[in-house]
């Protein structure tokens, strides 16, 4: 098969997979919390969830209707083939799994407020390219839902603060969010580089798995004093009220100019829908995060 | 807490029953409507035309579906609530209005709404986010689409539900808002918060 049908093919299958099967470290985490959760209300909403995952399991169907913005993160071998056929490959992909899956048509004209009805249009899906060493293409898949999209925060904070200003803001913005991201969330934080970099490092942020804090244990610490500090605000699966607020903090981060201490928080909501497929020159793909 | 399961229509003497906390489940017809539905709903009752569906006693859903058309028929493949503070605006009006008496969402809702209901009797069940397919399970038929023009998200979806639920009741017909409570007692952790991250 030519590579363009290869990554078209792996691609709707990973927009498949990433709407119908949370990864297990995030089923496990809500299991946790489900375990751990002594509110009644947030009880009812943990058995809900677990209910619904189970049943989108079972009947292959969208775990949500709102499927979310496409957008997807390659990490492209310098020495593969074929690099320049990825952008229609991955739109091509989009278009077929919005009929096939079905997928909600998310792309909307900012301007004409049209919605396109196919889940493509300007930058849509989104690519996020890295290129690294090898000759493997690695494709991940992000459908990112519009109500937790919608409490992202970009503050430029004091470096004079340090990372007391960061603790303070992280915390700050899950208060502020309450209900609205479909807490139990995931929290991506970015740190450092730019405005820019810090929101993209906070939304890369979201693609490590739960189980995988942070390499540097300076960081893998905070994480978890963040993760803890979350769960005693009290707001809880819905923001019902309880103890699971959180169900992971993941941290990157990036060197900042002297004068800027940027610092973003990406919000994801309990439906932590992501796949990701490595492809071999020889066109055999691997699964990474659903068994196929 | 206490768990009903209602039929629609739902009288004001069996909303009054209800308390925050409780779990309700709803039998009968459910309509979805989200901004611009409501817009209209409002705009066509100012202008005195009837809507397409009497709303008296049924449970209006904050959800934009995803659907599906099967031959002539629809099939709705998930439908979880959106966030429902983007109809504060409308909701009051719309309670006193349609006489609706339950308003299905997530996020819930604020001051205007939570008095509208304790005046009229009404309460805000909240569905959980996201939790697409265990709604569409519960939805056995979608009886009419109306006002597709406003897109497949924003259109009136008619639906026949069978226990369509988990729903907290989040603000009943007597002044009591969960999700008011919760942000009270997340604000008095906030202090504690700081003290214990040294901030």
């Amino acid at each position: 098969m030519e590579i363009a049908n290869v990554i078209e093919e792996v691609a709707v299958n990973l927009l498949r997979l990433a709407v119908i099967e949370l990864p297990s470290d995030v089923k496990e985490a809500i299991r946790k919390a489900y375990n751990e959760e002594t509110s009644e209300a947030g009880k009812t909403q943990l058995k809900a969830i677990l209910d619904n995952i189970e049943l989108a399991e079972k009947t292959q169907k969208p775990m949500c209707q709102d499927t979310g913005t496409i957008i997807f993160y390659i990490k492209a071998g310098v020495e593969a083939k074929g690099l320049d056929k990825i952008p229609q490959a991955l739109k091509n992909a989009t278009l077929r799994a919005t009929k096939e899956v079905p997928l909600r048509p998310n792309a909307v004209d900012p301007f004409l407020q049209k919605n396109s009805g196919d889940n493509t249009g300007r930058y849509i899906p989104y690519i996020h390219w890295e290129i690294v060493p090898g000759n493997t293409i690695e494709v991940t898949a992000l459908p990112k839902g519009g109500g937790s999209e919608n409490v992202t925060v970009l503050g430029m904070l004091v470096p004079g603060q340090g990372v007391r200003g960061l603790k303070k803001f992280v915390i700050d913005a899950i208060m502020r969010a309450g209900a609205k991201p479909c807490p139990p969330n995931i929290l991506g934080i970015g740190v450092g580089g730019g405005a820019d970099i810090a929101v993209k490092l906070a939304k890369q942020a979201l693609l490590r798995p739960l189980n995988q804090p942070n390499p540097n244990p300076e960081i893998a610490k905070l994480e978890k004093e963040l993760f803890e500090a979350a769960n005693m605000t009290g707001i809880g699966p819905m923001g019902l009220g309880g103890k699971c607020t959180v169900l992971g903090v993941n941290i990157e981060y990036a060197h900042r100019h002297p004068a800027s201490y940027p610092a973003a928080v990406a919000f994801q909501c309990w439906a932590a829908r992501r796949a990701t497929a490595k492809i071999h020159t020889d066109g055999k793909v691997e699964y990474l995060t659903h068994k196929v | 807490m206490a768990v009903y399961k209602l039929k629609t229509p739902i009288s004001e003497d069996e909303i009054r029953k209800l308390r925050v906390n409780d779990v309700i489940y709803i039998s009968g017809t459910i309509v979805t409507a989200r901004d611009q539905a409501h817009r209209r709903a409002l705009e066509f009752f100012n202008q005195g035309k009837t809507l397409p569906i009497n709303l008296e006693g049924l449970a209006v859903f904050h959800c934009g579906p995803l659907v599906r058309k099967e031959g002539d028929k629809w099939i709705i493949i998930s439908a979880g609530p959106t966030t429902s503070t983007r109809m504060e605006v409308f909701e009051d009006e719309f309670i006193e209005k349609f006489k609706v008496r339950v308003i299905i969402g997530k996020g819930g809702m604020g001051a205007r709404t939570t008095e509208a209901m304790r005046k009229y009797g009404a309460v805000y069940g909240a569905f959980t986010g996201g939790a697409g397919v265990l709604a569409a399970q519960a939805i056995k038929n979608v009886q009419s689409v109306e006002w597709f023009d406003l897109g497949m998200p924003e259109a009136l979806w008619i639906l026949e539900v069978e226990d369509f639920g988990p729903l907290t009741v989040a603000i009943d017909s007597h002044g009591n808002n969960l999700f008011t409570e919760v942000s009270k007692r997340v604000e008095t952790s906030r202090q504690s918060i700081y003290q214990t991250l040294n901030i």
